[in-house]
């Protein structure tokens, strides 16, 4: 057991390693560019006072690695420095934002998970019936729309027959059974496309492990084909599920920033393509940081779960 | 009621789909002969029709100056005319024709989606192979900046890296293909591993066999079955990546027509139940519905013939 | 054993036809064979590959593969038409009435679940006993199976049990529900010699304690002389014959058995052994291995132009990491590798073309050893245009030659692909890609291990001619006892990467023995029916 430990722990701190240097890059990438940055941002006419002030404001008086390590040290304390755009600390800007996209991204999931497994499990188990071939179909069709056209589908048919609100406001007073009702459609956008990927994907890996003997074995001693299925594949199975899980999750991250675009959602996708817009380096930084983070602890969790659910692991020689 | 309708239309559309895609199969068989009509015989109507769609796409980005009934970037009108005659899909928020931007967008959208998806596909298939056969710190340095660099979700490391070097068609093409190259290392990587076990690798290095010999004579050929059809599933998410972007602000800028771009501006009147804007979108999503289809069937094959 | 005072009929199939499906067209692998098994009677079945033994096997259990289907005849079991039962009825009977062994238990348990949960699965699901017997059970069987500690090796993992205990594990439970048939696949072909004997032993007490009935296939003649009442000789999909054992291994009635039988009386004449001149390869004192373990331990041995020198041992006895050291592969840790004298350097990468060129290898499975994109012309010519730069007319001249070498007539085979080949003639390909390069020592890892007995003596015979013709030094490495006997000069015994053993082969075959090289020899199944028996009592009384 002591070994799994071993193999957990380097894990974690390859993770963390992983995290550091994402950081490195983030912050490193403004420096990659051309020319003096507060020249940059303030445009060729400005007079180099006013260059030298920003300069100043920014900090870039300091050398990088200082001003490096000061970024790093404010973020780890949620510190994230000022918005150029508004001026407003970065922090304040996140944090309800935050929250919201965190709200949206496990609303899809509790939705897409369970749909997909069943599906993907089901697809496995009647696989080449006709369920299966209209079920792969659209998971096809599904995977290849763009979320936003997937979001004016739904617009179009749902919002505009007075179901469901097309604008996904929120604010400090929604209740969280409205809250659900608002974000309604987004929350479906996100699930139907996740859900075709994750559904694929489970159905991919568990009709690979029918070809092994030992399914074949189980077949042989007489068993049902739902117990095969169940008892047999899935917990063989469980290591690329869970991946499959992890990823798909890891990828609403992405999926979030368009759909927020469509329904003007308020979370962190939407502050992201603003600030890009008015290239606003330190949220752009900030929230990709956010992001990033996230995606690489979700990866995280999906590795460390799934070298648990294997037995030659678990149960050493 | 409207549910319903739509409902109805949607599966009379996919029955016309899948009788185009039948019959284009028939016309096909008749005038292939060989190897190739042989393999056409496997395809699936769903195929068939991916890959009618696909040669309608190529036959209009070709001709779109032929096709298109205005030039791309012409003010021809008013703003959001309605569907009529002389602009048979209206026009857009600055009136210009949207047929033609449509057609125009064909070019424009699919072929940067697809210069990028091929930049994308030989430094990360060649990087990859390299990493397999000359293995040790070469393949270890590679891998773990592939990992970094996977490690970042591939729309916000790219809205990243768009904003520090300015969004042009061509900082587009180099951010998108850079993150892209790095899914198709790990491809290219992991196909090539298991070639390089084989014993007639080992006997061509015993041999003495150069690199170039063993990457492009021993490697490869085994290799492209896998990659062909990794190219045309990249090419959908290179596709559907760009428009994204395009779709954001942050991609393909006005007044280059570019259906990702013709969404958002357009974005307004779907509120008011017109479906213009989807047209565009709609495109996307067929195009890659077909590239898919014919994927699928190309996997399926490749698997095979298992199940 | 023997046949009189039959018991009633438990099985009868009738004419039965199997189709496989490869594409879009469906071929026949069983063409009308009918089988009857009585109570109690074991019955052998055995073929070359591709005859269709599985298949047949396993259509007693009125199950096909994916992509096979029964096409045609009746199966019988106990009054049950197998064929018109519904699924759920043949469900019933699976596991329960008929149970299956098949031939690698590492792969045929699943990894997920205790031995003892997998012992269970039957009983319980079929309803025979209820949890808490079913585990008393298994431990009993596990004990009469002859496993250690039967208490507790149900409560292991399958990756934690050697492999030949999981053969054992895995008869066990098919007992489980106390079948009437238990169908055995190959359950000794992935084992080693000497682990073999002791699943044999135990299968057949085991069978004949439960007067259970059973259908024994394998490749091998000795091993099913040992097992079986009667013997049903199989050739693509066709019965050749059925008799009794006894009558079947004196006096074979057709000609494809009597050549079945006269493969392994094939042995070259011997060589006298070469004692002055410089050997062309001399492996001193090789140390190797990986990480930090030591796979090689001061291993030595010579071979001498025109002489076969066969290396044998079990599966990790370090056989082929001796071949690796020797290409350069994997350089030793200490000792080194001369070549005419000369030492050559320790790492592949190192040696000059020519060195390359002189030492040869043929590999076991000529699937992975042949690029399945090359034609027939680059897969040989390349080595002849690489190191004798041989281009153009006199390229394609000397490529002709090597296929003609090889009994592969050119015009037909020049530019075809591998996977345009049978196994024997990929075989061949190997042996011409060796001989292109106009080497002096060739190394055959297993060369005819995967191939059927017929045509590894084809290959065996070829091989021993090309050596007469130019002059070869081979290394024959094998784990195959038979082979040895048929081509070796002299024979290397390894054991945990030492040499434990070597000499002449008349001397080696003769005793007194090291005890590892008795172990091996006395485990070599033998044609003789009552071989296994005699063995067990042998080994009995000298403990």
């Amino acid at each position: 057991m002591s070994e799994i430990w071993a193999m957990i722990v380097k894990r974690l701190a390859l993770g963390l390693l992983t995290l550091f240097v994402i950081s490195v890059i983030i912050f490193g990438a403004t420096e990659l560019l051309p020319g003096d940055l507060a020249q940059n941002i303030l445009g060729q006419s400005a007079t180099p006072e006013t260059v030298a002030a920003f300069r100043r404001e920014l900090g870039l008086d300091l050398p990088a690695h200082t001003r490096y390590i000061n970024w790093l040290l404010g973020a780890l304390q949620g510190d994230f420095g000022t918005s150029l755009a508004n001026k407003r600390p970065i922090a304040d800007l996140i944090a309800t934002r935050l929250s919201n996209t965190l709200f949206l991204a496990v609303y899809a999931a509790a939705l897409s998970v369970p749909l997909s497994l069943a599906l993907g499990i089901l697809a496995a188990l009647y696989r080449n019936s006709v369920f299966d071939r209209v079920v792969n179909a659209l998971a096809l069709t599904s995977i290849s729309f763009p979320e936003f056209f997937v979001a004016y589908i739904l617009i179009f048919v749902l919002a505009q027959s007075g179901f469901f609100p097309s604008m996904a406001r929120m604010d400090p007073s929604t209740t969280f059974g409205e809250a659900l009702y608002r974000t309604f459609l987004p929350a479906v956008t996100l699930t139907l496309v996740v859900t075709a990927h994750m559904m694929r994907m489970t159905r991919a890996a568990i009709i690979n492990l029918l070809a092994s003997p030992y399914i074949e074995m189980a077949r042989l001693k007489g068993m049902s084909p739902t117990r095969v299925i169940l008892k047999h594949a899935v917990p063989n199975a469980l290591a690329p599920i869970i991946t499959v899980v992890a990823l798909n999750l890891a990828y609403l991250i992405t999926g979030v920033v368009v759909v927020e675009v469509v329904f003007v959602y308020p979370g962190l996708g939407q502050l992201m393509v603003d600030s890009v817009a008015k290239r606003d380096f330190p949220v752009v930084q900030a929230v990709a940081l956010i992001f990033a983070a996230a995606y690489v602890l979700l990866n995280l969790t999906a590795d460390v779960l799934s070298t648990l659910s294997n037995p030659r692991l678990i149960h050493r020689k | 009621m409207a549910v319903f309708l739509t409902l109805l239309k949607i599966a009379f559309a996919v029955a016309a789909a899948l009788a185009l895609g039948w019959l284009f199969r028939q016309a096909a068989l008749t005038v292939t002969r060989g190897e190739v009509r042989k393999e056409l015989r496997t395809a699936p109507v769903t195929a068939s029709f991916g890959m009618l769609v696909i040669l309608i796409y190529l036959v209009v980005a070709v001709f779109a100056p032929l096709i298109a009934p205005y030039a791309e970037r012409e003010v021809v009108g008013g703003q959001f005319l309605p569907w009529d005659s002389t602009h048979l899909l209206g026009t857009d928020n600055l009136g210009r024709d949207m047929l033609s931007r449509l057609v125009y967008g064909a070019r424009n959208t699919v072929g940067i989606a697809f210069v990028t998806t091929a930049l994308a596909f030989f430094v990360g298939s060649f990087l990859g192979l390299l990493a397999a056969i000359v293995g040790g710190w070469l393949d270890q340095v590679l891998s773990r900046v592939v990992d970094i660099l996977m490690a970042i979700p591939a729309l916000v490391f790219s809205l990243l890296l768009l904003t520090i070097f300015g969004t042009s068609i061509i900082t587009l093409i180099l951010v998108i293909a850079t993150i892209d190259s790095t899914r198709v290392f790990r491809l290219a990587r992991s196909v090539a591993q298991n070639i390089v076990v084989m014993d007639y690798i080992e006997a061509a290095r015993l041999r003495g066999e150069g690199l170039m010999r063993l990457i492009f004579r021993e490697i490869l050929p085994n290799a492209l079955a896998p990659l062909v059809a990794e190219f045309g599933l990249r090419f959908c998410f290179v596709f559907l990546a760009i428009s994204a972007l395009s779709f954001l602000g942050v991609g393909i800028q006005p007044p280059t027509a570019d259906w990702g771009s013709m969404v958002r501006e357009n974005a307004t009147l779907i509120t008011f139940g017109d479906i213009t804007p989807l047209l565009p979108a709609g495109a996307i999503a067929l195009l890659t519905v077909a590239v898919n289809f014919v994927v699928d069937w190309q996997l399926h094959r490749a698997s095979g013939l298992k199940e | 054993m023997s046949g009189q005072g039959k018991k009633p009929v438990l099985l009868s199939m009738r004419g039965i036809r199997i189709e496989g499906r490869s594409g879009e067209t469906w071929s026949d692998i069983i063409r009308g064979v009918d089988l009857t098994l009585h109570r109690g009677e074991v019955l052998g079945l055995i073929g070359e590959s591709g005859a269709g033994k599985s298949t047949l096997g396993l259509a007693a259990m009125g199950f096909t593969r994916d992509g096979c289907r029964i096409s045609g005849g009746t199966i019988d079991f106990d009054g049950i038409d197998l064929r018109k039962a519904s699924e759920a009825e043949r469900r019933a009977l699976r596991g329960k009435r008929i149970a299956y062994v098949a031939q690698s238990a590492a792969a045929s348990f699943n990894p997920a679940h205790k031995l003892i949960d997998q012992y269970c699965e039957g009983p319980v699901q079929h309803g025979v006993m209820a949890r808490a017997e079913a585990e008393r059970d298994a431990v009993e069987l596990y004990r009469r199976m002859r496993l250690p500690a039967p208490e507790e090796i149900g409560f292991r993992y399958p990756h934690q049990v050697s492999g030949g205990q999981l053969q054992r594990a895995m008869t066990a439970m098919a007992m489980s529900c106390r079948p009437d048939l238990i169908i055995f696949d190959e359950p000794t072909t992935a084992l080693d010699v000497t682990t073999q004997i002791e699943v044999l032993a135990a299968i057949r007490d085991i069978v004949a304690q439960f007067d259970t009935a059973a259908i024994y296939i394998t490749h091998d003649l000795a091993v099913v002389a040992q097992m079986a009442d009667r013997i049903k000789v199989l050739l693509k999909g066709e019965e050749v014959e059925e008799a009794d054992t006894r009558t079947m291994l004196a006096a074979p009635r057709q000609d494809y058995t009597r050549s079945l039988w006269a493969v392994r009386s094939y042995a070259r004449p011997v060589q006298p052994p070469v004692t002055k001149g410089v050997p062309v390869v001399s492996v001193q004192n090789v140390t190797a291995g990986y990480g930090a373990a030591d796979v090689l331990k001061n291993v030595g041995f010579d071979i001498h132009a025109r002489r076969t020198v066969a290396v044998v041992g079990e599966s990790g006895s370090g056989k082929s990491t001796t071949a690796r050291v020797i290409t350069g592969l994997l350089p030793p840790r200490k000792g080194r590798v001369l070549f005419d004298g000369q030492p050559l350097p320790p790492d592949y990468r190192s040696r000059s073309r020519d060195q390359l060129r002189q030492a040869q290898m043929i590999y076991q499975m000529a699937d992975t050893a042949l690029n399945p994109k090359l034609r027939l012309r680059e897969l040989i010519g390349r080595p002849a245009q690489m190191y004798l730069g041989l281009t153009g007319k006199r390229l394609t001249e000397r490529i002709r030659e090597l296929l003609r070498l090889i009994e592969l007539e050119p015009d037909t085979y020049i530019d075809r692909l591998p996977s345009e080949l049978s196994g024997g003639q990929k075989q061949r390909i190997g042996i011409a890609r060796a001989l292109a390069a106009e080497p002096r020592f060739i190394i055959c890892d297993e060369v005819t291990s995967a191939l059927d007995q017929l045509v590894a003596e084809g290959i065996l015979k070829l091989l021993d001619r090309l050596q007469g013709e130019f002059g070869l030094a081979y290394m024959f490495i094998t784990h195959d006892l038979a082979t040895v006997k048929a081509i070796a000069d002299e024979v290397v015994v390894m054991q945990n990467g030492r040499v434990v053993e070597q000499g002449p082969k008349d001397e080696m075959f003769q005793p007194p023995h090291d005890p590892y090289t008795e172990l091996l020899l006395s485990s070599v199944p033998e044609m003789d029916p009552d071989w296994l028996t005699r063995l067990l009592q042998e080994r009995a009384a000298r403990k």
